[in-house]
């Protein structure tokens, strides 16, 4: 065995300009296979992390998703708020330890603005239960000031202290402003890679404020021939609920309970609300319902993944089995030494495991490389936080199979050999 | 006795009363075609002494190949007995016989016997890699009996040893193939055409040097060639057609 994987060996670094394109394929498609596997992992975890510490999501009644989406990802509209009064209620039942309320509907230069509580930087947390931490500033004190996420400082180039104002609805195109009502920005959130980055939070009372003097989602004193779609634009239709002043509804609130126990306890009774219908969920539960559905373009990506690891292996054939005709002589020579047709059976499979080997090497390596490379843009960015600390076992896994998926692509060209060489004995035709 | 009924007629001249041991090779009855109908080889007998170096004369399509391919054992005898070495091949399977081959047959080619991606001495040392037999009579080790071969054969210098085999001249790497088949000291030496692609002037030189290292190791040989001038170094010439009944007909192509 050893002294012939010595010579496969020796026989590929003949051939190496070939054997090198075939390594450099198979490198290619690995780095693929691992950079997909390894951001997909990153993003199943980042989606996991999105949040913690929240027993409990409270809406209006809706399905469990909606509210996920529009509580933590800030992806649709509530469909109806949450009163005042209920959420009072809640917040001052014993079991309760906290809750964080949440108003959205208007953005800023198309980031939502959520109104919220001091609560909030006090209890929210995502991760490993990770707080909130501030890059610059402060949390907001009074109503005229804002505290704006990550990447929101970073895209718009705020600072703490720059003045910004609301509009009203969302969408960088939402024409109706709140420009009476400019905003300070006190503080700018450390980057946490969840929707938080993207978010300007403001204080619940500011909200209410500046809402005061709006109907229906259009401004009472102004003349609405300047803005002819503000009653009947499909976007202003959740806002404007969203958006009522603060004592009489917001959109959703956090709770956090004293005791895991009483969990379930509060969700049922929730849910069963007389007061008005509302939802509970678990944000857990919830995320892995959700990921079910995000999870299948997830899926998507390996297979896709794997054809290309196929594609590679299929040049790595092609490069094998054209080699085999001149090199008939090669395995002539071998069996007038002694090789049986096994040897060249074997010599042709190692030959095919060693570019493997290599390509899944160099492949590995480089998709760790690029990734450790890649991670902080991706964090901050993306908000996907991978493991870089170099391959771990999954990879070895996968380098395993794309190895083992090799020696059974090799085994065409080995079995040809073995054929041949079975058929030509010592006699050389070329 | 039985040297009588299998020495041919002509054998008895250049035989000088060798140590009576196994016969070289031994065949009996020896019949192939490679279809039905069309054999290629029908070789009542043929038989070769140990040390004995015998020149077999046969143009192409005379069945020359297929009979080195079935003393060689890389071919499975149809029918009959293939003695060599006092072993019948044709009761050993596939495998045995390539194993058979590793441990006492050195094989010569026409040309291109070597491996281009190992070094002249790694492409001597091939058949100590395939065959412990041979590894073990390689004295004092492979590496300085393959060293030692080259030397008797004029290839010492490292500059050619160290050379990639494809940059040496045709008689430079015959003479490496040479020192190949005699590493390990193998009983039975078949070289098929080694000289032909050989100028006049090194062909005479390497014969010369063939022989002798066959003879210094101990070595039968059988050499085939369709170049009659060069019978006159052996012990024994032959004709295939005098030892082949088969009617002659082109090879596979």
């Amino acid at each position: 065995m050893t002294p012939l994987v010595a010579l496969a060996a020796q026989s590929l670094w003949n051939r190496r300009g070939s054997a090198a394109l075939t390594v450099f394929a198979i490198a290619v498609s690995v780095t693929l296979l691992v950079g997909v596997e390894t951001i997909r992992g990153g993003t199943r975890e980042s989606f996991a992390r999105t949040i913690s510490g929240t027993d409990l999501i409270v809406g209006a009644r809706s399905g469990p998703i909606n509210l996920l989406l529009y509580s933590v990802f800030r992806v649709g509209d509530a469909t109806a708020n949450v009163s005042w009064q209920s959420y009072e209620l809640v917040s001052r039942h014993p079991d309760v330890a906290w809750t964080i309320p949440i108003s959205l509907g208007d953005s800023h230069r198309g980031y939502r603005v959520m109104g919220t509580s001091g609560e909030y930087f006090l209890h929210y947390r995502y991760g490993d239960r990770q707080a909130l931490a501030f890059s610059a500033g402060e949390p907001f004190k009074d109503a005229g000031d804002a505290v704006v996420g990550a990447d929101v400082a970073r895209e718009l180039g705020y600072a703490a202290g720059d003045e910004i104002t609301l509009a009203h609805g969302i969408g960088a195109g939402s024409f109706t402003g709140h420009d009476e009502y400019p905003f300070r920005i006190a503080g700018i959130l450390a980057p946490t890679g969840t929707p938080v980055d993207r978010t300007v939070h403001v204080g619940l009372d500011a909200l209410a404020e500046i809402h005061e003097d709006w109907q229906g989602g259009a401004r009472t004193q102004v003349d609405s021939s300047r803005h002819p779609h503000d009653g009947d634009a499909p976007e202003d239709a959740g806002a404007d609920t969203a958006t009522q002043p603060s004592p009489a509804g917001i959109t959703a609130f956090l709770v956090g309970m004293r005791s895991k126990d009483a969990v379930l306890q509060m969700q049922r009774a929730l849910n069963e609300f007389r007061g008005e219908p509302l939802t509970a969920i678990i944000p857990g539960v919830a995320l892995q319902q959700l990921w079910q559905i995000v999870g299948v373009a997830d899926g998507a990506l390996l297979v896709i993944a794997s054809f290309v690891v196929l594609a590679g292996l299929i040049g790595m054939l092609t490069a094998i089995l054209a080699s085999l005709r001149e090199r008939r002589r090669e395995m002539a020579i071998l069996r007038s030494v002694g090789a049986r047709p096994l040897h060249v059976f074997t010599l042709m499979l190692l030959e095919a495991a060693l570019l493997a080997l290599a390509g899944v090497l160099v492949g590995v390596v480089t998709a760790h490389a690029i990734l450790a490379g890649a991670a902080p843009v991706l964090a901050g960015r993306y908000g996907l936080f991978m493991a870089t600390d170099g391959p771990r076992v999954y990879d070895l896994l996968l380098a395993g199979a794309v190895v083992g998926a090799a020696l059974v692509t090799g085994l065409v060209p080995a079995w040809l050999a073995y054929r041949n060489s079975l058929a030509d004995g010592l006699t050389i035709r070329t | 006795m039985i040297i009588q009924r299998l020495a041919p007629p002509d054998a008895a001249a250049g035989y000088h009363g060798a140590p009576m041991t196994e016969l070289a090779i031994d065949i009996e009855g020896l019949a192939f075609a490679w279809s039905e109908g069309r054999p290629v080889l029908d070789v009542p007998h043929f038989a070769m002494r140990p040390g004995e170096s015998v020149f077999l004369r046969g143009p192409s399509g005379s069945g020359k190949s297929t009979l080195l391919g079935i003393v060689s054992g890389v071919l499975a005898p149809g029918r009959g007995r293939i003695g060599v070495l006092g072993t019948d091949l044709g009761t050993l399977s596939g495998a045995r016989r390539d194993a058979y081959r590793a441990a006492h047959i050195g094989l010569v080619f026409q040309m291109f016997n070597l491996l281009p991606y190992l070094s002249v001495l790694d492409n001597v040392l091939l058949p100590a890699r395939f065959s412990t037999a041979r590894r073990a009579r390689a004295r004092p080790d492979p590496v300085s009996e393959s060293r030692r071969l080259l030397g008797e054969l004029g290839i010492a210098d490292s500059a050619i040893t160290g050379r990639p085999v494809t940059e040496l001249s045709i008689g430079q790497q015959q003479r490496v193939a040479v020192a190949r088949a005699l590493l390990g000291r193998p009983e039975l030496v078949i070289a098929d055409e080694p000289t032909s692609a050989l100028d006049s002037d090194t062909r005479d030189a390497f014969l010369r040097l063939l022989m002798s290292e066959c003879a210094a190791a101990g070595a039968a040989l059988l050499f085939v060639s369709h170049d009659t001038a060069l019978g006159a170094l052996f012990d024994r010439r032959l004709s295939i057609a005098e030892i082949n009944r088969a009617e002659p007909h082109r090879e596979l192509p």
